[in-house]
């Protein structure tokens, strides 16, 4: 026992590899602490656990940022090919970070109002954070898919929590069967690249054929084999699933609609983001070969989103599912800035990691007001519900205004600003017929995202109370919302206040 | 970090200033209602002392270049964004233009009795805020952002303060908009990408493009975008339909500095921006734009006619009146374009001058129909000088602003064989207006008053024009007065800008039209 020990230590010291991600272990620690609190500690002192999960993630955060510098951070591999490390990963671990703590906060706005059980929520989103931190890193078939089944799994039951709402529970048998089939097609299609990949009488042919680099040698000299190209799309297709890209946005709607708000934020920010960060490095990786194949797919399926998540939102009158429709077509913008990637404009990365930030910061914002709103019924808030809202609750109204107006892409907020990159990467990109296509879009989502606003400042004349309970909105409540809207202002006037800017 | 001096950081205090006081009103619900009134003077006035403090420092010698230059980085260096502040010979009319407007709606909305006053003054500084960063841009991503920035809060204030049908025309208006501000962001990016000069400064690519300047098939499609983009802005025909109907229910603040001020960045950025970088893609669209802008005053000046309303008369008379400045852009001569400018400037006074005296009268008829109301003039004659002269302004007469910029319009298109024949039906627009806007006045403040309105009328309720309402109308009177009377304190630095901006006539490509320069501008361009 002593020896291996020994050896373990000797191993860890000598090539101190674990070190490297700390943050996730961290992570993993802080979870299956909290669910061992809840065992040790009396039952009054359970008002404790959401701190120890907020407090301990800000804490991983602050560990996350300065451990690994990420302004000129070097790319680098380890654990023989699994994990790939670069600046873009540094940057999204925080990113997800944030949106773990944010969950968390808005959970517990959300659960003080629930007959739920309160510690496995901060367990699951704790575990969604460190597996989507691991997601991004992965260099390996088989490590993206275990990543990404944790993330998957995590979220059926993030997803169904509120087990007493029925749309809750249609969301997460919804979300169940099309994560599955989305999960199995993601599979086969990397099946189907590691079986061809090893032909050994194809040039480039690898023992090791599920390794990003392996493969990218062996995609761009076999591009036009007919295994390569359809287990790229069907690659491709399981994760247009996980960013609800047409065609495969069907369970949208009604998930968005059924889970827990602050899931439902979850969902649309950090799981939107992991799989577009995926993508990216697919297409820019092990797919490169494939260019003249996907630009064309990509694009249509670009178009398809956009066009389709804004008309579809237009006549949607519940906010949750038109968060998810609008959520759709932010999907088909962010294509855009991918596929302008592919096609060859270096900084196209970031200006879609911007963009996702800029979501963030004004999704959050919004569902943020949302769950303050929220009844014990969360699913079913309408656009009547926010009828002159901001003359009952001006803060909340600004808030909402602020966070709606940079979705839309009003200066000077910072969804402008990413608009603004996307747009300029597509342009060098050449990719005239989609930016003619995100213009319209933009143009239609000002009907619903004014529409809300129009609600929220000037409904029409009547003096029906919001929902039923006013939310106890104390003062961190306050500083959390202010501070988005304060982020959103900010990159909006100064991006460079973003440390990762193309 | 960047350059500037002192006179450069003037230029942005007065764009820092309106915004500042803003979002001090913005928190400004328990204020009382003097410390609301100062706040909002600092605000308001603060622009226009700068303007002409400004104004008297222009330094003229340093043509093509720009005045009280600032340049700042601000994180959007790699794609050549600074914010670049400074003013030229063509933007310098139109900053003072804010700032006199934008003073003017001040001191009427901090007077008047809107419900959420804080909120309202701080929209209307966040829209002058903008504005004047607008016209103090030379970064060409920055003087469409201020744009955008000064457009949304019409939307609130519609929406708020607006009158009847105000939901769906905030709505309509902003969507409209926004389809035209994008096309214009579109074309501005085609311009920064296919330059490939790799900055969004006016000066740069000017610099560029003037040495080389893009194939024509680019500039056409370029120059299609910015057109169109800002066509929908300047409410260009068939683009005009949201102008008539936002006016119409829009609070008069928000109606003064959108139809007086912000309108005007379409046709600023078409004579500062699109004409002179593309001048192939302007020969172009020439025969379209001279088409379209015939429409505006033709056939828009007989549904102006037809008006009964009399704020739709006002929207629909101010879509009407772009279509010469539009004809002033297409001759694509010093002359013309000079003319435009100064019409634009005269516009702006007038037409703020005018929904401001429509919501006086408002006031005191309770009603905008024209057909409901007559003999005003009686209990209020100083409202009915003001009104009066305000009209003649608008329809062209002697000794105020407009008259100048319609004479020299026309001039520049009777100039040159080509497009002489424009001028007759041009000159046509004149006598609508002047029908429609003579037979408003008659209808409101002379002749016999409708029996509900006598009823009104001797009550005794109605009283003249009070301070808080003179005060704005005069300066606004004076300041079309004294370009009627001086143009040349605007035009002798806008023609001398003009002519070096603009590229001579016989480097164009197909375009016959001869700049020949006006007597002002004589001595400048000889050279």
């Amino acid at each position: 026992m002593n020896d291996l020990l020994a050896e373990f230590l000797r191993g860890y010291t000598a090539n101190n590899q674990w070190a490297i991600i700390m943050p996730e272990i961290m992570l993993a620690v802080l979870a299956l602490g909290l669910l061992g609190a809840e065992m040790v500690l009396p039952k009054k002192s359970h008002g404790l656990i959401p701190r120890l999960a907020l407090w301990g993630q800000l804490f991983v955060l602050v560990v996350a940022m300065t451990a690994g510098s990420y302004i000129g951070f070097e790319s680098k591999s380890y654990f023989s090919g699994m994990i790939y490390q670069t600046d873009i990963t540094q940057f999204m671990r925080g990113f997800f970070l944030v949106c773990s703590i944010l969950v968390c906060y808005l959970g517990h706005i959300y659960l003080s109002k629930q007959q739920l059980p309160k510690t496995e929520f901060y367990h699951l989103v704790i575990i969604i954070s460190a597996a989507m931190m691991l997601l991004v890193q992965s260099s390996n078939f088989v490590m993206l898919f275990v990543a990404l089944e944790t993330v998957t799994v995590a979220f059926y039951v993030l997803v169904a929590y509120c087990r007493s709402s029925s749309l809750s529970l249609e969301a997460g048998l919804k979300y169940l069967v099309m994560g599955a089939l989305s999960s199995s097609i993601l599979l086969f299609g990397i099946v189907l690249l590691y079986g061809v990949a090893g032909n050994p009488e194809l040039a480039f042919n690898s023992q090791d054929a599920l390794n990003f680099d392996e493969l990218r040698n062996f995609i761009a000299l076999n591009s036009d084999n007919l295994l390569v190209r359809v287990g790229a799309l069907l690659v491709i297709a399981g994760i247009c699933f996980k960013i609800g890209a047409v065609p495969f946005q069907i369970w949208v709607p009604d998930v968005y609609q059924g889970s827990p708000t602050p899931v439902t934020a979850y969902l649309a920010v950090a799981s939107k983001a992991a799989g577009f960060i995926v993508l990216l490095q697919l297409v820019t990786g092990p797919f490169m070969g494939l260019q003249g194949l996907l630009v064309p797919v990509l694009s249509f399926v670009a178009a398809a989103t956009i066009l389709f998540g804004n008309f579809a939102a237009v006549t949607q009158r519940n906010v949750k599912r038109l968060m998810g429709l609008s959520g759709i077509a932010h999907a088909g913008y962010i294509l855009v800035g991918v596929i302008a990637a592919m096609r060859g404009v270096a900084w196209a990365p970031y200006a879609v990691i911007f963009y996702l930030v800029t979501y963030l910061l004004a999704s959050f914002a919004v569902f943020g007001v949302m769950t303050h709103l929220a009844g014990s019924d969360d699913a079913n808030q309408e656009l009547d519900d926010y009828e002159n809202l901001a003359r009952k609750r001006p803060f909340l109204g600004g808030i909402l205004a602020c966070g709606l107006g940079s979705l839309a892409g009003i200066p000077p907020l910072g969804g402008f600003i990413g608009k603004l990159f996307l747009f300029v990467a597509a342009f060098q990109a050449e990719l005239f017929g989609l930016l003619g296509i995100s213009v319209l879009g933009v143009v239609i989502s000002i009907y619903y995202y004014f529409g809300w606003v129009r609600e929220c400042y000037f409904g029409n004349a009547s003096d029906e109370v919001i929902h039923d309970v006013k939310a106890p909105f104390n003062m961190s409540d306050r500083v959390l919302l202010g501070a988005l809207v304060v982020g959103t202002v900010i990159i909006g006037i100064v991006p460079a206040a973003l440390p990762i800017i193309p | 970090m960047g350059h500037y001096d002192t006179t450069s950081l003037f230029l942005l205090a007065a764009i820092l200033a309106p915004l500042i006081a803003g979002v001090i009103l913005l928190f400004g619900g328990r204020f009382h209602i003097n410390t609301l009134r100062a706040i909002g003077a600092f605000g308001f006035g603060w622009p226009l002392i700068i303007g002409l403090m400004l104004y008297s420092l222009f330094e003229p010698s340093l043509v093509g270049d720009y005045n009280f230059e600032m340049r700042m980085p601000t994180g959007l260096e790699s794609i050549g964004i600074y914010l670049h502040l400074g003013l030229n010979g063509i933007s310098m009319p139109l900053f003072l233009l804010a700032g006199t407007v934008g003073f003017a709606a001040g001191l009427y909305a901090m007077y008047s009795n809107a419900e959420r006053l804080h909120l309202y003054l701080a929209l209307l500084l966040f829209m002058l805020g903008g504005l004047m960063g607008t016209f103090a841009s030379v970064d060409i991503f920055f003087f469409y952002f201020f744009h955008e920035f000064a457009l949304i809060p019409t939307f609130i204030m519609i929406g708020i303060w607006g009158g009847a049908g105000r939901r769906s025309a905030a709505i309509e208006m902003t969507i409209y908009l926004t389809l035209g501000a994008l096309l214009s962001l579109l074309g501005l990016i085609a311009l920064y990408v296919q330059s490939g000069v790799d900055s969004f400064s006016l000066l740069e690519l000017r610099q560029y493009l003037l040495a080389q300047p893009l194939s024509e098939t680019v500039q056409n499609n370029i120059f299609a975008l910015l057109l169109f983009g800002f066509g929908i802005l300047v409410s260009l025909f068939p683009f005009h339909s949201w102008a008539p109907k936002g006016y119409a229910v829009a609070p008069s603040g928000a109606a003064m500095l959108h139809a007086g001020v912000l309108k005007k960045f379409g046709l600023y950025g078409l004579l500062q921006i699109s004409a002179p970088l593309l001048p192939a893609g302007a020969a172009h669209w020439f025969p379209w734009i001279v088409g379209l802008a015939l429409c505006n005053i033709l056939f828009i000046g007989l549904v102006t006619m037809a008006q009964k309303d009399l704020k739709m008369m006002l929207g629909y008379s101010s879509v009407m009146h772009m279509g010469y400045a539009f004809l002033g852009i297409a001759t694509f001569s010093i002359v013309g374009v000079g003319g435009a400018l100064l019409m634009m400037v005269a516009h702006g006074l007038s037409v703020a001058l005018l929904f401001m005296l429509s919501t006086c009268i408002y006031h005191r008829s309770q009603t905008f129909d024209l057909s409901k109301m007559g003999g005003l003039a009686t209990k209020a004659p100083v409202l009915a000088a003001f009104f009066v002269a305000a009209t003649m302004a608008s329809i062209g007469l002697p000794g105020f602003g407009n008259f100048w910029g319609e004479f020299t319009i026309f001039a520049a298109l009777a100039e040159v064989e080509k497009t002489r024949w424009i001028v007759a039906p041009a000159a046509i627009g004149i006598i609508i207006s002047a029908i429609y806007g003579l037979r408003a006045v008659a209808n409101i403040f002379f002749g016999q008053p409708k029996e509900e309105f006598e009823a009104q009328l001797n009550g005794g309720t109605i009283e003249d024009l009070k301070g808080f309402e003179k005060l704005p109308a005069g300066i606004l009177i004076a300041a079309l007065v004294i370009v009627g009377i001086f143009p040349r304190i605007l035009s002798d630095d806008a023609n001398r800008e003009l002519a070096e901006i603009y590229p001579t006539v016989d480097t164009l490509p197909h375009h016959e039209v001869s700049a020949i320069p006006s007597k002002e501008t004589h001595k400048e361009v000889s050279h």
